[in-house]
């Protein structure tokens, strides 16, 4: 009977007008999202696409003209590189920095918490446009270092606010049990801390990545010849059509977005969907 | 601040020695690379593009320092810009925060399949605006699969015109920004005890009192938080602007027009300030969502008290 009460109660709280409100508007979304995502990828394998429903015919002809017309394979290893370099650096920067948030309480904490989480607050075109033109006065600009360096400026602050309620909620009597019983600093890192810490800094790691990848202003800014990252070869290839066939656009689409599902999908194995985008609290 | 805190505060900061001890600890200086690189990176670049757009370039350096600002205000075409933009982000941010409002409410009570629907608004996000812009111009494209279903259904005779105007502009921004503020707005829904509720329903509360005098009141600061944010974002709208707007025209927004005045003119005085505008207006408003969540707290409180 309990069995049957529990049933009813959970259609009850389930379907109602309210859900289908929700139903119907995850329903417009999927079908637009969709919609743009599969004719993407049917034009990217069509010989040709007039007039029908479907294309003409299909071909993977676009793509091995993307790998030589856009040199798809330099744009992929800066691509890797420099997100790669983003979280390593992120991550190197950010995680001393979130565990003394989430642990000490000095004087300015509140000043330094609010700066670290400024660059999240701010998009990044409008920062990005005077840290373009500093970094170019450095001579920065236009290399990989460059576009690094700039991408770190919302990485970083990201992984800061991410792990420090991580580390909060990491009991610190466990730092002093092993304290007390005799473990150096060192080693209360290297085997309390770090085994503890993992799965949340790769869950940073993640995050970081595939925020980089899709991160178009700032690249845009700073990027040279060879530091162009997938996201920027998509809009430089968007943004003149007409030079190109629209296939050629929509193969360099397709990479685009594998690569970022694929790393979305090993992302949300360890996080919670909400967590992708960022959340003011204090 | 709870009571073993205090204790640990009172213990700390009691003996001077200990004290000045404690102002060295040497864990303080993990934080310092980060405080640096910010500093670095994100303070200053500002400063420099503030001191920079104080120094006119080219025909505006005969109007002294202001000159940068004068050319961005005083030129009708420059001066269009900021419409332009408030013209796509207000109806962005409202229509945002109105859709995702009802719904983040209702799923503070999950439905079947609610992990699969928060995982689904996370694509469009995880793509951006640059991937979502770019598949537009297929699919809202003439001869794409929206105005066939249109034509098919006899809804219009001839196709609509979705591209390289601001509808296309405006449809890209809510395909972008919509799920962001949905799961902001979820964050803060879900976070409000369940408990509060069903205190006011055994209590005799209608759903309205319920609504109106419970939840609203509490969901109040996230929903300016993310009104505040949406509208920031799509004040600061870019690439889908230049690829499904029209940049030279309709869709010239701000940050078009401060790229345009840096990459294609080389005037960094003028782009910087116009960049230093957009940043002034964009930081008034997240401040202004920031202390009015702190207010709407206060008057939680007070109005609990009474």
């Amino acid at each position: 009977m309990s069995v049957a009460v529990h049933r009813l109660r959970a259609t009850r709280g389930g379907i109602d007008r309210g859900a289908l409100f929700v139903y119907a508007v995850v329903g417009v979304l999927v079908l637009v999202v969709g919609g743009i995502l599969v004719s993407v990828v049917l034009d990217a394998f069509a010989t040709s696409w007039f007039g029908g429903w479907l294309p003409d015919g299909f071909t993977d002809r676009w793509f091995r003209a993307a790998i030589t017309d856009f040199d798809l394979p330099q744009i992929l290893l800066a691509t890797a590189f420099i997100t790669l370099a983003v979280a390593a650096i992120g991550l190197l920067v950010g995680v001393p920095a979130a565990y003394v948030l989430a642990r000490r309480r000095f004087r300015f904490k509140g000043v330094v918490q609010i700066l670290l989480l400024l660059p999240l607050l701010l998009p990044p075109i409008t920062y990005g446009i005077p840290l373009a033109t500093m970094l170019y006065e450095f001579r920065l600009a236009g290399t990989a270092a460059g576009v690094i360096v700039a991408n770190l400026v919302p990485a970083l602050p990201l992984v800061v606010l991410l792990l420090t309620p991580f580390f909060e909620q990491i009991d610190p009597n466990l730092e002093r049990a092993a304290r007390v019983l005799g473990a150096s600093p060192l080693r209360v890192f290297t085997r309390v801390l770090v085994p503890l810490a993992a799965p949340g800094v790769l869950a940073a790691a993640l995050i970081v990545i595939v925020r980089a990848l899709a991160l178009f202003e700032l690249t845009f800014l700073t990027s040279g010849a060879d530091s162009t990252t997938l996201v920027v070869a998509l809009y430089y290839a968007a943004f003149a059509p007409g030079i190109r066939p629209s296939q050629q656009i929509d193969a360099m689409a397709v990479v685009y977005m594998v690569t970022s599902l694929a790393l979305l999908l090993a992302a949300l194995r360890f996080v919670n969907p909400t967590n992708m985008v960022v959340r003011v609290r204090r | 601040m709870s009571a073993p805190a205090a204790r640990r505060d009172a213990v700390q900061s009691a003996p001077a020695p200990a004290r000045r001890k404690r102002r060295l600890d040497p864990t303080l200086l993990f934080i310092a690379p980060a405080v640096v690189l910010v500093l670095g990176l994100f303070v200053y670049p500002f400063v420099y593009g503030l001191i920079l757009s104080f120094q006119p370039y080219g025909e505006h350096e005969a109007d002294g320092a202001l000159g940068s600002y004068l050319a961005f205000f005083g030129d009708p075409r420059e001066r269009l810009s900021i419409w332009n933009t408030l013209r796509l982000a207000v109806p962005a941010t409202v229509i945002d925060v109105g859709l995702a409002l009802p719904l983040a409410y209702r799923l503070r009570r999950p439905v079947p399949g609610q992990r699969v629907i928060t995982a689904l608004f996370v694509i469009p996000l995880t793509l951006g605006t640059v991937l979502i812009a770019e598949g537009m111009l297929q699919f809202f494209g003439p001869a794409g699969w929206v105005n066939k279903t249109l034509l098919a259904f006899g809804l219009v005779q001839q196709p609509v015109q979705f591209l390289h105007n601001y509808l296309g502009t405006l449809i890209s921004l809510l395909i972008s920004d919509f799920p962001a503020v949905f799961l902001l707005l979820l964050g803060y829904a879900s976070s409000i005890d369940p408990a509060l509720d069903r205190a006011a329903r055994v209590l005799g509360a209608s759903w309205w009192q319920r609504t109106w005098r419970v939840t609203l009141p509490m969901l109040l600061p996230g929903i300016a938080v993310a009104a505040a944010l949406s509208f920031v974002a799509t004040f600061s709208v870019f690439p889908s602007a230049v690829l499904v707007g029209n940049p030279a025209g309709e869709t010239r927004v701000i940050a078009f027009a401060a790229w345009q005045a840096a990459y294609e003119h080389f005037d960094y005085s003028l782009g910087s300030a116009i960049a230093i505008v957009m940043g002034v207006i964009e930081l008034a408003l997240v401040g202004a969502a920031l202390s009015l969540r702190a207010g709407g707290y206060r008057r939680m409180r007070t109005e609990g008290a009474r």
